[in-house]
């Protein structure tokens, strides 16, 4: 057996870090945009659009991040593809994340009053000019909060990857755990490397919210 | 290339899938209660009692907020025993998901009970009551019926949280998916199977929830007529 | 000549109806207070004759033009009506400037510097010039609900349909927004007004409109309605405001 001493520990979590955090931005990035593409359809959308981005959006909610990483691989290999455990990691995550933002970026467009789309209507504006200069503006300084929020899910997320087999900071640390036997610190340090991460994420989204609140939008 | 799925290779299974599907309620049932009531004690003691009380309790809450719950998980079932705290699977499972629960739900309430109007407790008080008795009586139940949508949220999080719980090998609904694929290499219908399992889990739990919601804050009935 | 003209119209929420078959005819430069209990229906028939509301029943023609089964699109009914609500509604997002230029320049095309120009009059006339680049939040209750009808008057309504439109303010800051519709009344402007304050229907309105149950109940010149209340229930409900 090797010996590792404490900073052989640290630097190798460091180095998985890396990973961790690659995964949480493809992740972010991606389900980002189809969770935009998806509010939009969500939203003006007929109900043959509205009905099965519903569905969509419970099933992702109302089903174990696990299992979707694990569809996600086996289901590529029941397809026929080879697919890598960082492949399928990224595309459980971006699903994942883009049915999230969706609910919590519908709820924004819904949190602007009604009385913005009576004023709206009573000026002459359509549907679609009242979205884009009246709704939209408000619902969007809505959401950063919550979304700054969601990105720590997104962070806390991709620790599952770990389970296919993807090498990012909780993998490492049960790798490492199995060559030094130091589980109590090795498990306290990863504790801390999220944390790190995912703190200041958490206190800026608290900090947008109390400053929403304080200009009275909220 | 086709897709063939046979999902009757899965029927000599449905012992294991039964006995996965039972630890995954009960475990859920238990934590649920356990981590709410902790919840209302960390809630409470976090607005009224002393700074460094309150300050031991924030650390707690935003430690488990801003960790993974597979790493919590593991550093309880793992890295506890080095302190010579040895404890088996099904116990760091249920203490895992009770505090991760707690914490969020400590939360939540903390925002309900904050926004409980003033002139309550101001009554309450007037009316010569103490604050435990306040909080009791006078607080609890709106600031829950406010929060409870929330609740609800939150403990079906951790219930679908708890597929993780298999990694330490209790034997959950995941654990008897990973079991049966194993044997039978059937592995994207086992895990099919299981999803689909879980989400009913989750309707049924929200349903459930709702229903007793009902009961509970029946004053609230007619309110929004 | 007349400018609004309502024949029978009817008005359900689910099992409630709201209006039972109103009649109302207003003439161009026609100041009228429509009064009554909350649930009278007043505000509601406010709301359908913008089509905030669709009516079930009877007929609604504003300026020679039918409203009914939304054959005006929201474009050309701000063409005739204006509305001014309860709680402002201003865009919050906006400057007091940009709130109301956003409709002449979406809606209707105007030029940016000809927008400017207009609204810099409108806010001219409510008083609020010199707030032109602040935002809805630095205001007081009093100078959001002039900005908002300001906005109204920048798309030049026909008429001016005000919801109750001092219900929300404090009482020191309901005489500013009263000066700017009495102004406006004295200007030739249409106003169809639900309103809680008496006096000023009694001092600017050419007619009062008394609704009860869904129906105008009693209706004539404020000094005869007031004075010399006909039915018992509009005697009831001014000794109970008085």
């Amino acid at each position: 057996m090797i010996d590792f001493t404490l900073w052989d520990i640290v630097r190798n979590l460091l180095l998985a870090a890396r990973w961790t955090v690659v995964l949480s931005l493809i992740a972010f990035v991606g389900g980002a945009t189809l969770g935009f593409v998806l509010t939009v359809l969500r939203l003006s959308g007929t109900k043959w659009l509205r009905y099965p981005i519903n569905i969509y959006v419970d099933i992702f909610q109302g089903t174990p991040l696990l299992m979707q990483m694990f569809l996600a691989f086996f289901g590529a290999a029941a397809l026929g593809f080879n697919v890598s455990a960082w492949a399928a990691a990224s595309v459980a995550l971006i699903l994942f994340t883009s049915a999230f933002l969706c609910d919590i970026w519908r709820g924004c467009v819904e949190a602007v009053p009604k009385g913005q789309w009576q004023a709206s209507r009573v000026l002459g504006m359509n549907y679609l000019e009242t979205m884009r200069h009246v709704i939209l503006p408000q619902a969007l300084r809505l959401s950063v909060p919550p979304t700054v929020g969601f990105s720590v899910q997104v962070i806390k997320g991709t620790a599952l990857a770990s389970v296919i087999g993807f090498v990012e900071l909780t993998r490492a640390g049960t790798m490492l755990n199995n060559a030094t036997f130091a589980p109590f610190t090795i498990f306290a340090l990863v504790a801390l490397f999220y944390f790190a991460l995912c703190y200041p994420l958490s206190c800026y989204s608290r900090h947008l919210e109390r400053q929403l609140y304080d200009a009275g939008l909220r | 290339m086709g897709i063939s799925l046979d999902f009757m290779a899965l029927s000599p299974y449905l012992g294991e899938l039964l006995r996965g599907l039972f630890t995954t309620v009960v475990l859920t049932m238990v934590t649920t209660l356990a981590g709410l009531m902790l919840a209302i004690v960390v809630a409470y003691l976090r607005l009224n009692a002393a700074a460094w009380v309150g300050m031991a309790l924030g650390g707690y809450v935003e430690l488990i907020r801003n960790t993974p719950f597979i790493v919590q998980l593991f550093f309880i079932f793992f890295g506890l025993p080095a302190l010579g705290i040895r404890i088996d699977a099904i116990t760091a499972a249920f203490l895992a998901m009770t505090l991760n629960l707690a914490a969020y739900s400590a939360e939540i309430l903390r925002a309900g009970i904050e926004s409980t109007a003033r002139g309550q407790l101001e009554a309450a008080r007037a009316l010569g009551m103490s604050s435990l008795q306040s909080y009791r009586h006078v607080v609890l139940i709106p600031a829950f019926s406010r929060i409870y949508p929330a609740l609800i949220s939150q403990c079906i999080i951790v219930m679908l949280g708890s597929a993780v719980v298999s990694q330490i090998s209790v034997y959950d609904l995941t654990y008897a998916a990973n079991f049966i694929q194993s044997r039978n290499f059937r592995s994207f219908e086992a895990y099919l199977l299981v999803t689909l399992i879980y989400l009913l889990l989750a309707i049924g739990m929200r349903q459930t929830f709702l229903l007793a919601g009902r009961r509970l804050f029946a004053y609230r009935q007619g309110e929004h007529a | 000549m007349t400018l609004v003209c309502v024949k029978d119209l009817h008005k359900s929420f689910g099992e409630l109806e709201v209006l039972k078959g109103v009649d109302l005819d207003v003439a161009s430069g026609e100041v009228v207070a429509i009064i009554g209990r909350s649930g009278s229906g007043k505000s509601t028939l406010l709301r359908c004759l913008n089509q905030l509301e669709q009516h079930d029943g009877g007929t609604i023609e504003i300026a020679g033009q039918h409203l009914d089964a939304g054959a005006m699109t929201p474009n050309d009914l701000s063409r005739n009506v204006g509305m001014v609500f309860q709680s402002f509604n201003l865009f919050p997002h906006k400057t007091v400037g940009d709130n109301v230029m956003l409709a002449p320049t979406v809606v209707r095309g105007v030029d940016k510097t000809v927008a400017e120009r207009l609204a810099r009059e409108v806010l001219d006339k409510v008083g609020m010039l010199e707030k032109f680049d602040a935002y809805p939040a630095q205001l007081s209750g009093g100078q959001q609900q002039r900005v908002a009808i300001a906005r109204a008057l920048a798309m030049n309504p026909k008429v001016l349909l005000c919801d109750e439109v001092t219900s929300a303010l404090d009482p020191e800051l309901v005489g500013e927004v009263l000066r700017v519709l009495e102004a406006l009344a004295k200007e030739g402007m249409t106003l169809i007004l639900v309103t809680h304050e008496m006096k000023f229907a009694h001092d600017v309105a050419d007619r009062v409109v008394f609704m009860h149950q869904g129906r105008i109940h009693e209706q004539g010149p404020p000094r005869t309605l007031f004075e010399h209340p006909e039915t018992s229930e509009l005697k009831q409900f001014i000794s109970a405001i008085l």
